[in-house]
């Protein structure tokens, strides 16, 4: 399958960082699983364990160069780890949540959750 | 220029799909429905022929023949609806599902043979009901929320045929492995399709 090496290296704004709130810290927003069709790989990884890139792309319904670019974009930045293995002899590659990969989506979900009920107080 | 979205909008926006994504991967979405029909339509059959048969061995004879063409028919309907829905057998939903329906379908075979030989084959029908129902359950807990509904409605006419007269037996065969799969499929085949 086809590799692009179109995905960025993760930049110094990437990385979730704590920001001055009103009064207090909040954690300013991930921005590698912010991005649809990365946080889609997170997500799916989170509930379906270890998944092939056929299956992710037909999950998310998206194209093998993008989800390839977004995957190595996710590989990165160490959220998901990648295995290549020959099954039937058709090479075949398997992505996993990392640990960190799995904090970074519950961090994220955190994000949104607060982000609501900080609408829902006012 | 347009209004940019509130960020809350975009907050409940991501949430939903990362719900909906989740629910997706941790999906076994290839249960046939149609296949589940055409199931239900032999398996009524199968009842009506059984229930003509005069000896305990040739009503067995008959459902054992019925289970072999629904395994064909449901073996075929899911690779089928697998293979349209890009699901592959060996994905590990797939897996986990065939590891959650398939030991309680084992077991019931393998009950057959000492009930029947115990001369217990009154037992039988409500042991095939509740044992199928538990895998669909147990399976469908993998699936779309209508599978484990499928299951236990199995499974309560199981415990129907098992605690009801022995006349009743024939009837819960023909309602769940007739019936509920001709319901059940149809309700499938029109909401998530196959």
């Amino acid at each position: 399958m086809a590799r692009s090496g179109a995905a960025r290296r993760p930049g110094p704004d990437d990385a979730p960082r704590r920001t001055p709130g009103a009064g207090r810290e909040a954690v300013a927003l991930d921005r590698v699983i912010h991005e649809r069709v990365r946080l889609g790989i997170v997500s799916a990884l989170a509930a379906g364990g270890e998944l092939t890139f056929t299956e992710l792309r037909d999950l998310l319904r998206t194209t093998d160069g993008n989800l390839s670019v977004h995957a190595r974009r996710l590989e990165e930045a160490g959220y998901v780890s990648c295995t290549k293995a020959f099954v039937d002899r058709v090479p075949q590659t398997g992505y996993r949540l990392t640990p960190a990969g799995r904090r970074a989506l519950e961090r994220y979900l955190d994000h949104m959750e607060a982000l609501i009920r900080a609408t829902r107080a006012r | 220029m347009a209004n940019p979205e509130p960020l809350h909008h975009r907050a409940a926006a991501d949430l939903r799909f990362i719900r909906d994504t989740m629910e997706r991967a941790g999906s076994f979405t290839a249960v046939p429905g149609r296949g589940q029909v055409a199931i239900g339509l032999t398996a009524l059959v199968a009842a009506w022929v059984a229930a003509r048969q005069a000896t305990p061995l040739a009503w067995l004879v008959v459902w054992l023949v019925e289970a072999a063409l629904a395994l064909a028919i449901g073996g075929w309907a899911v690779a089928r609806k697998a293979r349209a829905g890009h699901t592959p057998l060996e994905s590990r939903v797939a897996r986990r599902f065939g590891l959650a329906f398939l030991p309680p379908l084992a077991a019931g075979a393998l009950l057959t043979v000492p009930l029947y030989f115990a001369g217990m084959v009154r037992l039988i029908p409500g042991m095939w009901l509740l044992l199928y129902g538990t895998g669909v359950m147990t399976g469908g807990a993998l699936s779309v929320p209508v599978v484990p509904l499928m299951g236990m409605s199995f499974a309560v006419l199981g415990a129907v045929a098992l605690l009801g007269p022995a006349s009743w037996s024939n009837a819960c065969l023909a309602a769940g492995f007739g019936g509920a799969h001709i319901v059940f499929g149809t309700i499938i085949a029109r909401r998530y399709g196959g």
